[in-house]
């Protein structure tokens, strides 16, 4: 019973990186998306001179205002938590694998700029000048997000640098942000970012609609967010695949982890659900699609896919959170590509569906899909790299703090984190509730003086 | 290329101290007013930094960033010795962060608002404090690699009366500038004169908790008096601070606004000054003995080169544009418009 009540250091630590990364993603993604619906809302204002556009961009810049803001905090919070629980890694790696994150300051910093201009801008400035601010915020935050996962690519491919006997030695930071993985890694959380946002911004726009209030000013909100949404969802599959191979070739084990694929074969199936049964190093009720594992991650119907049984048991990932996390991505990303077909088939030839029920609830279901696929890929990416830290060099439990006690920090993170969110839900609630008062003006309870902007 | 290195994590740690500090001390002060003068504060300090206060908590990061990638040993010290009082620091700077975003944005004004202003008064006291408090660990010799229990290792490492008083030091350094930052936001004369008070009462506050860090200073055995006052440098600084000191009120008097802030800024740097260079290059002195230092426990060559052109590019960017953002948002720029 103690045991249960007490997590073990390490494990406090890790659950606290994972729950603190999990949460901070949510924000970032945000921050590198929702600007640029936001300057597209603005872009059509300032061509049409359509007010309804005006409103449209100053609601979403509230929102991006408080998002931008927790996500600030949140990463503030992460530049120190590497340090808190992972000394024995930043100690090494820090020198190596920094670069990116230095640079990454840079662009946070224009982008906390270009936030001050934009918000506090609005009649201030030349309104090019002001639009090009608000895009600004979308392009560092987009830069942002790409450098920090150049990072974490780091530790799934350690270059530049050598390791002998024990010691780190020719550091090129240059070389180790380059590194194999950063490239697909980058490519497949942009898409995925643009996808979460986009499913996430156009499913509350979808719920509102159907609601009958404002249906113009959301309907118009709509359409953009959907657009962005498309560009994810089909830009997601095309990513992964890249990714995919990437890790066939980086990490092996990773790959066969995602899949629960025990045994080294030609010609390998594709493993879809199923529960992995790690003791007997089999999978049950799964369905195996033949040969095309072998072909996703080589292009060659035959060619030979690496099993976990060919790696020593000491250096597996945990194959079933990583297997079901993988799958769970892989699920909800089918469905949103079926959503985003609906979208073109509907927009293009049924033009009248787009305001039924049916395709609203649709999209309005689909609201966290997103999100969840996207929560899920990290979980594969970080849970499929354990137990190392820096893949092939340094394992996890090597890095974690020497102090004692790290499980009450987890709980009192963990209270921050659920509180945060609570907060960010109602506040997000309550600026939406405003939406006939403050932003849309061509709402009869709509009144330019509850305005401050 | 290291000293460029070393310039950056200065100017960072001066300007976090100069711009986020005024941000802090914004809520220290608000919190310091009287009930039925509180509206007027609120919306003097909210001016001052509304659309800036993100960017002056980017120094933090930036600080924190050339730590870890320049002088990672350093780094690392610090975060596992000083784990809690960070954690602490780290609930100040988020509680105060959203809490200030929340009461602005939420977009209904009710009785949450008094919620979000508590959380953004006792934040804005929490998160100085403890970065003296952090501050003070690293020179008082009370981090002790060698030590063998819990409470030597991971308590005693920061909690003492030398550290407790330079917390209150900076809290009461931060409301100092956030007063004297505010005086060109004020509207007029009422306003202004109440500020003006506000400054005069920071001030003593400023003197008082100065005292008590020499004292304790004292009593704790750290020699602060010969390191401050021994080389001509530390000499000069505190000097320059005082006689700033006389020509701030002198020129408060006259309502000669912006010298006062120019002058308020140039006592920051030298109250920074005094309290940092007698120690250069060693940035933490363990209790064991040994020194960590700025020269000697950095990162491999490439990685400092790199380092530095990554700074030097940054602030190319940044400052430019930063210095245009608070230029644009000054109430005298407002009065152009």
């Amino acid at each position: 019973m103690r045991k249960l009540i007490f997590m073990d250091d390490f494990i406090a630590a890790r659950a606290q990186m994972a729950l603190s990364l999990g949460f901070h993603i949510i924000f970032a993604c945000v921050g590198m998306v929702m600007p640029f619906l936001m300057a597209f809302a603005h872009w059509k204002y300032l061509k049409t001179g359509n007010k309804i556009y005006k409103g449209l961009t100053k609601a979403w810049s509230k929102g991006v205002a408080i998002l931008f803001a927790t996500g600030a905090v949140s990463g503030t919070m992460l530049s120190f938590e590497l340090g808190l629980l992972w000394p024995g890694f930043m100690k090494h790696a820090g020198p190596i694998f920094g670069m990116p994150f230095s640079l990454e300051g840079t662009a946070f910093f224009i982008e906390a700029i270009a936030i001050g201009f934009f918000l506090y801008g609005w009649d201030k400035f030349n309104k090019w000048f002001h639009w090009f601010c608000g895009f600004l915020i979308g392009l560092s935050g987009l830069a942002s997000g790409i450098l920090v996962v150049a990072a974490n690519a780091w530790m799934n491919s350690p270059s530049g640098f050598d390791y002998i006997n024990g010691k780190y030695v020719n550091i090129d930071p240059i070389k180790a942000m380059f590194n194999d993985a950063w490239f697909p890694q980058a490519l497949h959380m942009t898409v995925a970012a643009f996808c979460a946002t986009g499913f996430a911004v156009a499913g509350v726009h979808a719920y509102l609609i159907m609601r009958k209030k404002n249906v113009e000013f959301h309907t118009k909100a709509f359409r953009i967010a959907a657009a962005f949404a498309l560009i994810g969802a089909f830009g997601a599959p095309l990513s992964g695949d890249v990714a995919a191979k990437s890790v066939a070739k980086r990490q092996p084990i990773k790959l066969a982890a995602m899949e629960a694929h025990f045994e080294t074969e030609k010609g390998a199936a594709f493993v879809l659900g199923g529960i992995p049964d790690e003791e007997k190093g089999d999978i049950n009720y799964a369905i195996k699609i033949p040969k095309v594992l072998s072909f996703l991650v080589s292009n060659d119907f035959n060619a030979e896919v690496k099993g976990l049984n060919d790696f020593p048991r000491d250096e597996w990932p945990p194959v079933s959170v990583v297997h079901y996390s993988f799958q769970i991505m892989i699920f909800f990303g089918v469905i949103m590509i079926c959503i985003g077909s609906l979208y073109l088939y509907t927009f293009f030839f049924k033009k009248q569906w787009l305001t039924k029920n049916w395709f609203l609830k649709t999209f309005f279901f689909a609201t966290p899909f997103g999100y969840i696929a996207l929560e899920a890929g990290w979980t594969v990416t970080e849970v499929g790299r354990q137990p190392w830290i820096i893949y092939g060099i340094m394992r996890t439990a090597d890095a974690v703090t020497p102090m004692p006690g790290i499980q009450y920090s987890f709980y009192f993170f963990t209270a921050i984190f659920i509180s945060l969110s609570l907060i960010i839900i109602f506040l997000l609630r309550r600026q939406i509730q405003m939406v006939p008062k403050l932003y849309d003006p061509t709402d009869e309870q709509f009144n330019f003086k509850n305005k401050k902007s | 290329m290291i000293y460029v290195v070393i310039g950056f994590l200065w100017l960072s740690v001066c300007l976090y101290l100069i711009l986020g500090g005024a941000d802090f001390g914004a809520g220290i002060v608000e919190l310091m007013t009287k009930k039925k003068n509180r509206k007027y504060t609120e919306k003097i300090m909210y001016e001052s930094i509304a659309p800036v206060w993100e960017a002056n908590h980017m120094w933090l990061v930036i600080a924190i960033v050339i730590l870890f990638v320049g002088f990672p040993e350093i780094y690392t010290t610090m975060s596992t010795y000083l784990h809690i009082p960070l954690v602490l620091m780290l609930l100040g700077i988020i509680a105060r962060g959203t809490a200030f975003t929340f009461r602005h944005y939420d977009a209904v004004k009710d009785d949450w608002q008094i919620i979000y202003t508590q959380i953004f008064y006792y934040a804005s006291l929490l998160t100085p404090f403890f970065l003296g408090l952090i501050g003070a660990a690293t020179v008082s010799q009370s981090i002790n690699p060698d030590a063998t229990t819990f409470l030597d290792l991971y308590i005693f490492s920061w909690l003492n009366w030398f550290g407790v008083s330079v917390g209150f030091f900076v809290v009461a350094l931060c409301a100092y500038l956030a007063s004297i930052f505010s005086l060109r936001e004020t509207n007029d004369r009422l306003e202004l004169n109440l500020m003006i008070k506000k400054s005069h009462q920071t001030m003593i506050f400023v003197v008082i908790t100065g005292i008590l860090v020499f004292a304790t200073a004292y009593f704790s055995g750290i020699p602060l008096v010969k390191w401050v006052f021994s080389k001509p440098l530390g000499v000069m600084a505190v000097t320059f601070a005082t006689v700033a000191l006389g020509l701030i009120l002198k020129a408060m008097n006259n309502k000669k606004l912006l010298p006062v802030r120019a002058l308020a800024g140039f006592q920051m740097i030298m109250i920074l000054v005094a309290a940092t260079y007698q120690h250069n290059p060693d940035i933490i002195l363990l209790g064991n003995g040994e020194h960590l230092s700025l020269l000697k426990h950095i990162a491999a060559p490439k990685t400092i080169t790199a380092l530095g052109w990554a700074l030097m590019l940054g602030s190319l960017f940044i400052l430019p544009f930063l210095f245009y953002l608070m230029f644009s948002f000054t109430k005298a720029s407002k009065k152009l418009d």
